[in-house]
C-alpha cells in the first residue's frame, strides 16, 4: 500500500523523484502535516518527513515549530536520520533553548560510541548548539574526545574547542581546553595539527594580547613538518601561523623560507599567496648580497602569474595583492609587464586593478608599450574604464620624465577624438602634468581651450580655469574666456568657483589694466552673493591683498608653486610594511590595517617586518618598536626652537658646525602639537600648584638622602644599586648612574613615595622609579607626564605599573625616556618638572637629571674637526673649572669617562703633565670639547669646556665631578 | 572563518542558505544585490563587498552567484577557493551546476554542505571522501534505496580522511586497468590591428582519468620540461622529484583529477595559429560602416585548425547587419549586439571570408569605441608548446595498465584588436 502511494505521489509531480516535491507543499496545513508524519512509526516516513523539514529550512521557511518531534527521532542507530536531525538541531537550538537540553544525553552517549565516526559527528554537532546553558554538560565529552585515540574524532574535538570558546570563552579557559589544544599542535597527525592551529588561530584573534600561538622554534619545526603532509586548508593555516613568527636570525629565516618555496606550486591559490607572504616576509631578514636572496626573488614571480590566469574572482584577490607587492619590492615583477594588459573580457574591477598595477610598474624601458595599450584602452566601451586609462597616461607623464613627451601628443590624440569625458579627463590630467614640467608643454593651450564649452564636468572645468588663470599671460583673450564662465557663477559647483575665483585674480594681477571691472565683479559674487563661506572667505582674503599691498598680493598669489610629487598614490611605507605582513587578507584587498576595519579586533598588534640581520647596511625597516596605537617618537632627536628662547637659538646655532652630518630631520608637526598639548596642560597645571618649583626641585635634589630604609623593598632593587656603585669603581666601562634619591616624600603625595635616579643603558635613557605606597589604601592608575624642558625629555610609553599596589608595597618600574617632547629652557638646565597621577591624586615634583644621560653613544669626533672646531668656537665661550680630590691617573680617568660617553680623542703630555681632548655629544646635537689637564701626583684637575651653548657648561661640569668622584 | 552561504540566481533570489554558525539573517544579502543592480553585467559585481558588520565574498559561476558571509579577518582566497570546490562538487554529483539540480536535490547539498566545511573549517573537500561518505544519486540506487530501505550515508569513517593521502581511497577494483592523461592548451592572445603579438601565453593543464586498482604509484616523464615556466601541481604530486628530475611522481587518485596546470609565457615560444585581417569602418556621416574579415593558418606545426569560430561585439548603436560569408554562416543577436561567424574547419586553400555592410541607428553618431574580435579555435594532436609526454611507469601493483595520451590545443582569451 505504501508503495503504491508513492508511486501516486511520484506521478502527481512528475516522473523524477527528486526534493522539489518537497517544497510543493506549502499549503496552510504544512506543519501539522508534518508534525504527523514526524510521528510515524515507520521508519521511512519519519525520514521522509525530516527530510522535508531540512528542506524548508533551506529555503528558509521556519519550521522551528517543529522541535520536539524532530529532536524525538534522533534516538536512532540510522546515520542518516542522526544526520539529519543534528541539522536540523545546529539550525534551531538557539531559538529553543530549553528544548535543546533533551538532546544532551544522546550526544553525551554519542561521543563514546564504537564508531570514530559517531563519536566525531557527535562532538562536532555539540559545539554547533550555541546555547549557553548546554556547554557545561558538554565539557566531559569534550575532553574525552580531545584525547581521543581516533586522529579523525581528535581533529573534530579541535574545532569544537573554538566554537565552545565562541560562545563562552570563560568557560574554556578555565577547563583548561586551551591548554589542551596548544598540546594538539604536537600531535603525531598532521592534520589535527592543521586543525589546532586554525583553532587557536580564531581564538587567537578575539583575544589579540593572548599568547596563545607560542612560536619556538620547536613548534615552528613542528609546523613546518605538518605543512608538508596536512590538506591544502590546513597548509593555509600553517602558513598564515608561520607568518607571525619573528626568526633569531637570517639563517633561521632562510632555513624557513626553503621549506615554504614549495608551496608556490600548489593547486590552491590561498595556499600560494599565503606562502607568498611568509616569503615576502621573512625574506626581509636575508641580506641583500646573499645568493639565496636573488633566487628566491626569481621564484616569487612566476606563482604571481599564474594567479593571474586563474578565475577573475581570484584575479582581483591577487591584483589587490600584487599592489601592495609591486610598492614593497618592484624588482620581482618588473619583467611581467605584459601579464597585466588588460583583456577584452576581463571583468571590469579586474581591468581597473590590472591598469593601476601597469602604472606602477611603468618605467623608461617600457613606457612605450605602455602608452600603447593605454591609448588602445582609451578607445574601449566601459566609460569608467576609459577614464582610468586617460588618467593612467597623465600619471605615467608624471612618473617617467622621459616619456611626458609623448604621453602629452599621446592626450593631444585623444582630446581629437571629441569623445566628451575622453576629452575632460584629458584636461584634468595635462593641468597636473603642467605643474609637474612647467614652462614646457604650454604650447598645447590653444588646442584646450578649443574644448572650453564641452565640458561640463566640475573637476574638468576647474582645471582648464585653472589652466587659463595660471598662463593668463600667453592666453590672448584669457579675460573673455574667464568672462564667460562667470555668467552663470551661482550654478557652478564650489571647486569651479574658487578655481575661478584665483584665476580671475591671477588674470587681475598678469594684466591689472584690462581687467579691474572684472576682479571687482568676481569678488562681489563671492563676497556678497554668495552664502558658502570658504568661498567668501578667500574673496575677502583677496580683496584686502588687492586693496592694501597689490606687490604683496602679487607675490602671494602669483608665487611659485612647488612641484606635484612622483607618484601621489603610494601606500604611506609603514602602512605598507604592515599590509605586507597580511598579504593574502581582507586587509591587504582593502589596503587598510586589520585593526581599521575589522570588528571586535580591539586592540590588534601591528605587525611590522622584521628587520635584516648581519650585513652592515641600513635596514629599510627602522625598528622602532612602536605599541598599538602609541605615539612612540619616530624622529631623530631634534628641537624645535620656540621664539624667544635662548637655547632654542644657541641650538639653531649648533647646527651649523662642520661635525654634524646634516640637518636633524624635522619632527612632525602633527606629533608636536599633541605632544604640546598635553605640555601646556601640565604647565599650566605645574603653574597654578607650585609656583617655585624650580627651587622645590633644587632642594630636593641637593639633599640627596640615600634611599629611604625601605625594608620591604625587593632585594634586586638593593643589589642594582650596589652594582651601580660598584660599577662607578671597579666597571671603568659603566656608564655613571648616580644612586637614587627621594623625589617625592610620602607626607607631600598622600602616602605615595617616590624615589628615583636616571641612567642610559644601551642609548637608551631609562628614569628608574622606586614607587612605595605608605599609605593605607590600595593605588592604581598610575600615569606620568613631564613639564615642557630643557632637552625634550619625555616619557616614550606609559608608565607601567600593571597591578594595583598595595599598602607598605614597593614596585620598581623603569620608564624609557624619549628626547623629542616639547623644549622649554628650564632654571637650572637640568631641571625636570614631573607630574604623576594614581587613583587617589596628582602629584608633583621636580627632580634633577645628571646631564650625562644626554651623552650619546656617536659623540666621538674626529681629530681634525675637533681641532677646527675648537679654534671656531669664540673663547668667551669657554669655561673652566677644577675638579678636587680626584686620585686616577689619566688613563684612568679616560677609560671612565668613556663609560659615560665622553670620548678621549687625543692625549698629549707637556712636561709631566697629561692633555686629555674630549669630545660630547648631547641628544639634540650640542657638542661640547674638553681639555682635560691631569698633573701627576696632584689631585686637583683642570678643565676647560668649550661650546656653542656654554650654559651647558655648568652641568657637564658637574658630570665630569659626578663621574671621576664614584 | 566562513560564516554562511547563499546561493543566488541571476534575477536576484536566494534559493539555498547555510550557516555554520548561527544563522545570519538573510538581509544581508541586499548590500550584495545592491551591488548586483549597479554592475552592468553579472561577471562585474565585485567579488568582496564590505557591510557594516560583515564581508560578502561571492563568486559567479555557471550562471549562479555562490555568496559566503565572513565575520571575522580570513584569507579571502581560501573562501573563494572554497566556494569553486562548491560548485565544482555540485557539478561532479549531479552532472552539472544549476539552480534546477540545486533545488531537486536540496537535501543532499545541504548535507554535502554540512561535511564539507564545520565551524567555517574545511573539513572534507575531496570528492572521493565526500564520495564514501555521501553516495552520489543513480538511478539504480535510488531504486534500490526506496526498495531495502538503506541509505544514500556512508556509516564508516572514509579511509582517505586522514590517510596521507587523503585523495586516495583504499580497495579501489577495477576490471580494466586504464591511465588516460589529456594535456589541454590554451593560448591566451591579443594581437594589435597589424596582427602583431602584444602579449600571449599558453595555460596547459594536465588532466587525468585514472582507473586503476590497489595502490599505484606513477611516474610521467615529459620529453622537454624544461619548456614550463610555472606550474602547479594537484597535492598527490612529489615535488621533491619534480625539483630534481622534473618528473611527475605520484599515487593518483582515482578517477578525473587535474594533475598539473603550467604557464608558459616566453613570447617566441608561444605559436599564434591563425592570423585574422579585419577592417571594421564606419562612414564619416555616420549613416554605416563595412566590415570585411578574413581568417587564415599560421604556425600550426602542420595541423589543421578546426571548430574556428568569430564573435565580435559590436558597437551600441548598430541596427543591423547585412554580411556574406564564404564559408560557415553567421548570426547576429541584435539585444547583445554580438555576432557570431562559425566558420569549422579552416581550408588553407581557400580562405574564409566575411564581408557586407554594417547599418547605424538612425541619427546616431559614429561610433567611437572600436570592437574586438575573439577568436575560438582547437588544434586536435597538438599541443602548441611542443610539451610532450615521453613515458608513464606505474610502480607498486602488478598488472599491465592501459595508457593514452591526448594532446589538444584550444583559444584560450584569444582576442584581435580593431
Amino acid at each position: 500500500m505504501e508503495w503504491a502511494n508513492q508511486l501516486c505521489e511520484n506521478r502527481q509531480f512528475g516522473s523524477k523523484m527528486t526534493d522539489s516535491k518537497y517544497f510543493t507543499t506549502t499549503k496552510k496545513g504544512e506543519i501539522f502535516e508534518l508534525k504527523a508524519e514526524l510521528n510515524s512509526d515507520k521508519k521511512e516516513k519519519k525520514k521522509e518527513a525530516v527530510k522535508k523539514v531540512i528542506a524548508s529550512m533551506t529555503v528558509g521557511k521556519d519550521v522551528s515549530a517543529l522541535f520536539p518531534d524532530v529532536v524525538n527521532c534522533m534516538q536512532t542507530d540510522n546515520l542518516e536520520l542522526k544526520k539529519l536531525v543534528y541539522l536540523y538541531l545546529m539550525n534551531y537550538a538557539k531559538s529553543q533553548p530549553d528544548m535543546a537540553i533533551m538532546a544532551v544525553n544522546t550526544f553525551v552517549k554519542d561521543c563514546e560510541d564504537a564508531n570514530p565516526l559517531i563519536r566525531a559527528l557527535a562532538v562536532r554537532t555539540m559545539g554547533c548548539i550555541r546555547v549557553d546553558k548546554i556547554t557545561e554538560y558538554l565539557c566531559e565529552p569534550l575532553r574525552k574526545c580531545l584525547k581521543d585515540e581516533d586522529p579523525y574524532v581528535r581533529k573534530t574535538a579541535a574545532v569544537c574547542v573554538a566554537k565552545l570558546h565562541d560562545i563562552n570563552a570563560q568557560l574554556v579557559e578555565d577547563q583548561g581546553f586551551l591548554d589542551t589544544l596548544k598540546d594538539l599542535i604536537s600531535d603525531s597527525n598532521p592534520m589535527v595539527v592543521a586543525n589546532a592551529v586554525a583553532a587557536l588561530s580564531e581564538i587567537a584573534e578575539s583575544h589579540p594580547n593572548s599568547n596563545l600561538l607560542d612560536l619556538n622554534p620547536q613548534s615552528i619545526n613542528k609546523l613546518l613538518t605538518a605543512l608538508n603532509e596536512c590538506t591544502e586548508w590546513g597548509q593555509i593555516f600553517i602558513l598564515d601561523c608561520l607568518a607571525n613568527y619573528t626568526p633569531r636570525d637570517d639563517r633561521e629565516s632562510q632555513s624557513i623560507c626553503e621549506r615554504v618555496t614549495p608551496r608556490l606550486s600548489h593547486a590552491n591559490s590561498a595556499v600560494v599567496l599565503s606562502a607568498v607572504k611568509v616569503l615576502m616576509k621573512f625574506m626581509e631578514m636575508l641580506p641583500k648580497d646573499l645568493d639565496y636572496y636573488g633566487t628566491l626573488l626569481k621564484k616569487l614571480a612566476p606563482p604571481l602569474v599564474t594567479l593571474l590566469s586563474a578565475e577573475p574572482e581570484l584575479q582581483y584577490v591577487a591584483l589587490r595583492n600584487i599592489n601592495l607587492i609591486v610598492q614593497k619590492r618592484p624588482e620581482i615583477l618588473k619583467h611581467e609587464m605584459k601579464v597585466f594588459f588588460v583583456k577584452y573580457n576581463d571583468p571590469i574591477y579586474v581591468k581597473l586593478e590590472k591598469l593601476d598595477i601597469m602604472i606602477r610598474l611603468a618605467s623608461q624601458a617600457n613606457i612605450a608599450q605602455v602608452l600603447a595599450e593605454l591609448k588602445e584602452y582609451a578607445t574601449e566601451v566601459d566609460v569608467d574604464f576609459v577614464r582610468k586609462a586617460v588618467r593612467a597616461i597623465g600619471r605615467c607623464a608624471i612618473k617617467v620624465e622621459q616619456s611626458a613627451e609623448r604621453c602629452v601628443s599621446t592626450l593631444l590624440d585623444l582630446i581629437q577624438t571629441k569623445v566628451n569625458y575622453v576629452v575632460q579627463e584629458a584636461i584634468v590630467v595635462i593641468k597636473d602634468i603642467f605643474r609637474k614640467y612647467p614652462n614646457k608643454y604650454e604650447s598645447v593651450i590653444a588646442t584646450l581651450c578649443e574644448n572650453l564649452d564641452s565640458l561640463d564636468e566640475p573637476e574638468a572645468r576647474a582645471a582648464m580655469i585653472w589652466i587659463v588663470g595660471e598662463y593668463a599671460e600667453r592666453i590672448d583673450n584669457a579675460d573673455e574666456l574667464l568672462e564667460s564662465f562667470l555668467e552663470g557663477f551661482h550654478d557652478e559647483s564650489t571647486q569651479v568657483q574658487l578655481q575661478l575665483l584665483t584665476a580671475i585674480v591671477k588674470l587681475f594681477l598678469k594684466k591689472p589694466t584690462e581687467t579691474q571691472e572684472l576682479v571687482q565683479q568676481v569678488l562681489s559674487l563671492a563676497t556678497q552673493d554668495s552664502d558658502n563661506p570658504d568661498l567668501r572667505d578667500r574673496g575677502y582674503i583677496y580683496w584686502r591683498l588687492l586693496s592694501t599691498d597689490p606687490v604683496a598680493a602679487k607675490e602671494v598669489v602669483l608665487a611659485e608653486k612647488p612641484l606635484i610629487s612622483e607618484e601621489t598614490d603610494l601606500i604611506e611605507p609603514t602602512l605598507l610594511e604592515e599590509l605586507i605582513c597580511h598579504i593574502g587578507t581582507l586587509a591587504s584587498v582593502y589596503h587598510k590595517p586589520p585593526s581599521a576595519f575589522v570588528e571586535g579586533s580591539r586592540g590588534v598588534m601591528h605587525k611590522r617586518l622584521p628587520a635584516r640581520t648581519g650585513s652592515g647596511e641600513s635596514t629599510e625597516s627602522p625598528d622602532v618598536g612602536t605599541a598599538a596605537g602609541g605615539s612612540a617618537p619616530e624622529a631623530a632627536p631634534s628641537i624645535i626652537p620656540s621664539q624667544g628662547d635662548l637655547l632654542g637659538d644657541l641650538l639653531n646655532l649648533d647646527m651649523a658646525p662642520p661635525t654634524t652630518t646634516g640637518p636633524p630631520p624635522p619632527n612632525t608637526g602633527m606629533q608636536m602639537g599633541g605632544m604640546d598639548l598635553l605640555g601646556g596642560g601640565l604647565d599650566s597645571l605645574l603653574g597654578g600648584d607650585i609656583g617655585g618649583s624650580p627651587a622645590m626641585g633644587a632642594g630636593f635634589g641637593a639633599a640627596p638622602a640615600v634611599m629611604p630604609a625601605s625594608l620591604n623593598a625587593p632585594v634586586g632593587g638593593g643589589l642594582g644599586d650596589l652594582f651601580d656603585l660598584g660599577g662607578g669603581v671597579g666597571m671603568p666601562m659603566g656608564a655613571y648612574i648616580p644612586p637614587k634619591t627621594v623625589w617625592l616624600p610620602a607626607m607631600k603625595a598622600k602616602g605615595l613615595e617616590i624615589s628615583g635616579t636616571f641612567a642610559r643603558r644601551a642609548g637608551v635613557i631609562q628614569m628608574e622609579l622606586i614607587l612605595t605606597n605608605k599609605a593605607m589604601s590600595v593605588m592604581t592608575d598610575f600615569a606620568i607626564q613631564f613639564n615642557r624642558n630643557s632637552f625634550g625629555l619625555a616619557p616614550a610609553g606609559p608608565l607601567q605599573v600593571l597591578t594595583p599596589l598595595g599598602p607598605n608595597q614597593t614596585i620598581e618600574v623603569s620608564l624609557p625616556l624619549s628626547t623629542v617632547g616639547p623644549v622649554m629652557k628650564m632654571d637650572p638646565l637640568n631641571n625636570l618638572q614631573v607630574a604623576v597621577k594614581n587613583n587617589i591624586d596628582v602629584f608633583y615634583f621636580s627632580c634633577q637629571y645628571p646631564i650625562s644621560m644626554l651623552f650619546v653613544e656617536d659623540g666621538k669626533m674626529e681629530r681634525q674637526v675637533f681641532l677646527a672646531t675648537w679654534k671656531d668656537i669664540p673663547n668667551d665661550n669657554e669655561s673652566q673649572f677644577q675638579i678636587k680630590d680626584c686620585h686616577l691617573n689619566s688613563d684612568a680617568a679616560s677609560s671612565k669617562l668613556q663609560g659615560s660617553n665622553i670620548f678621549t680623542i687625543a692625549k698629549r703630555t707637556v712636561e709631566g703633565q697629561d692633555m686629555l681632548y674630549m669630545s660630547i655629544k648631547l641628544s639634540n646635537g650640542i657638542w661640547v670639547l674638553a681639555e682635560l689637564r691631569v698633573q701627576a701626583g696632584n689631585p686637583n684637575y683642570t678643565i676647560s669646556l668649550k661650546c656653542r651653548a656654554p650654559e651647558v657648561s655648568q652641568c657637564v661640569f658637574q658630570c665630569y665631578e659626578a663621574v671621576l668622584k664614584n | 572563518m566562513i560564516h554562511s552561504l547563499f546561493l543566488i540566481n541571476p534575477s536576484g533570489d536566494i534559493f539555498l542558505e547555510k550557516h555554520w554558525k548561527s544563522v545570519v539573517s538573510r538581509s544581508v544579502c541586499d548590500y550584495f544585490l545592491e551591488a548586483k543592480e549597479k554592475a552592468l553585467e553579472p561577471e562585474d559585481v565585485p567579488p568582496v563587498i564590505h557591510t557594516p558588520r560583515h564581508y560578502l565574498i561571492s563568486i559567479y559561476r555557471d550562471k549562479l552567484f555562490f555568496l559566503s558571509v565572513i565575520q571575522t579577518e580570513v584569507p579571502p582566497l581560501f573562501v573563494i577557493e572554497f566556494l569553486h570546490r562548491v560548485a565544482e562538487m555540485i557539478q561532479d554529483y549531479f552532472g552539472e551546476c544549476s539552480e534546477t539540480v540545486v533545488k531537486d536535490n536540496m537535501v543532499m547539498v545541504y548535507e554535502l554542505l554540512e561535511e564539507m566545511l564545520d565551524n567555517g573549517f574545511p573539513l572534507a573537500t575531496e570528492s572521493n571522501v565526500l564520495k564514501e561518505m555521501i553516495r552520489p544519486p543513480t538511478i539504480l540506487r535510488s531504486v534500490v534505496n526506496t526498495l531495502t530501505g538503506t541509505s544514500n550515508i556512508g556509516d564508516t569513517l572514509p579511509t582517505g580522511q586522514l590517510s596521507t593521502i587523503p585523495w586516495r581511497r583504499a580497495g579501489v577494483k577495477y576490471t580494466n586497468n586504464e591511465a588516460y592523461f589529456d594535456v589541454v592548451e590554451e593560448i591566451d592572445a591579443i594581437l594589435d590591428q597589424s596582427g602583431t603579438t602584444v602579449f600571449a601565453e599558453i595555460q596547459g593543464v594536465v588532466g587525468a582519468c585514472v582507473k586503476l586498482s590497489g595502490m599505484p604509484d606513477l611516474t610521467l616523464s615529459f620529453m622537454n620540461p624544461r619548456l614550463l615556466d610555472d606550474v602547479s601541481f594537484h597535492p598527490c604530486v612529489r615535488y621533491k622529484r619534480w625539483e630534481s628530475e622534473r618528473v611527475l611522481s605520484f599515487i593518483p587518485p582515482d578517477g578525473n583529477f587535474t594533475l598539473m596546470t603550467y604557464h608558459v609565457n616566453a613570447q617566441n615560444l608561444v605559436a599564434i595559429p591563425v592570423y585574422v585581417k579585419q577592417s571594421i569602418s564606419f562612414f564619416e556621416s555616420g549613416s554605416g560602416g563595412r566590415l570585411d574579415v578574413t581568417v587564415g593558418p599560421k604556425q600550426t606545426m602542420g595541423k589543421t585548425v578546426e571548430g574556428v569560430m568569430v564573435t565580435v561585439h559590436l558597437p551600441k548603436t548598430i541596427l543591423s547587419v547585412n554580411l556574406t560569408a564564404t564559408q560557415g554562416s553567421y548570426t547576429y543577436d541584435n539585444g547583445t549586439k554580438l555576432l557570431v561567424w562559425d566558420i569549422g574547419k579552416l581550408n588553407p586553400q581557400k580562405l574564409p571570408n566575411l564581408r557586407g555592410s554594417l547599418s547605424l541607428q538612425a541619427g546616431a553618431p559614429k561610433p567611437e569605441e572600436n570592437p574586438s574580435l575573439n577568436i575560438d579555435l582547437k588544434i586536435q594532436q597538438l599541443a602548441i608548446s611542443g610539451l610532450k609526454v615521453n613515458r608513464l611507469d606505474m610502480f607498486g601493483e602488478k598488472y599491465k595498465p592501459f595508457k593514452g595520451v591526448k594532446y589538444i590545443t584550444k583559444a584560450g582569451k584569444f582576442q584581435v584588436r580593431t
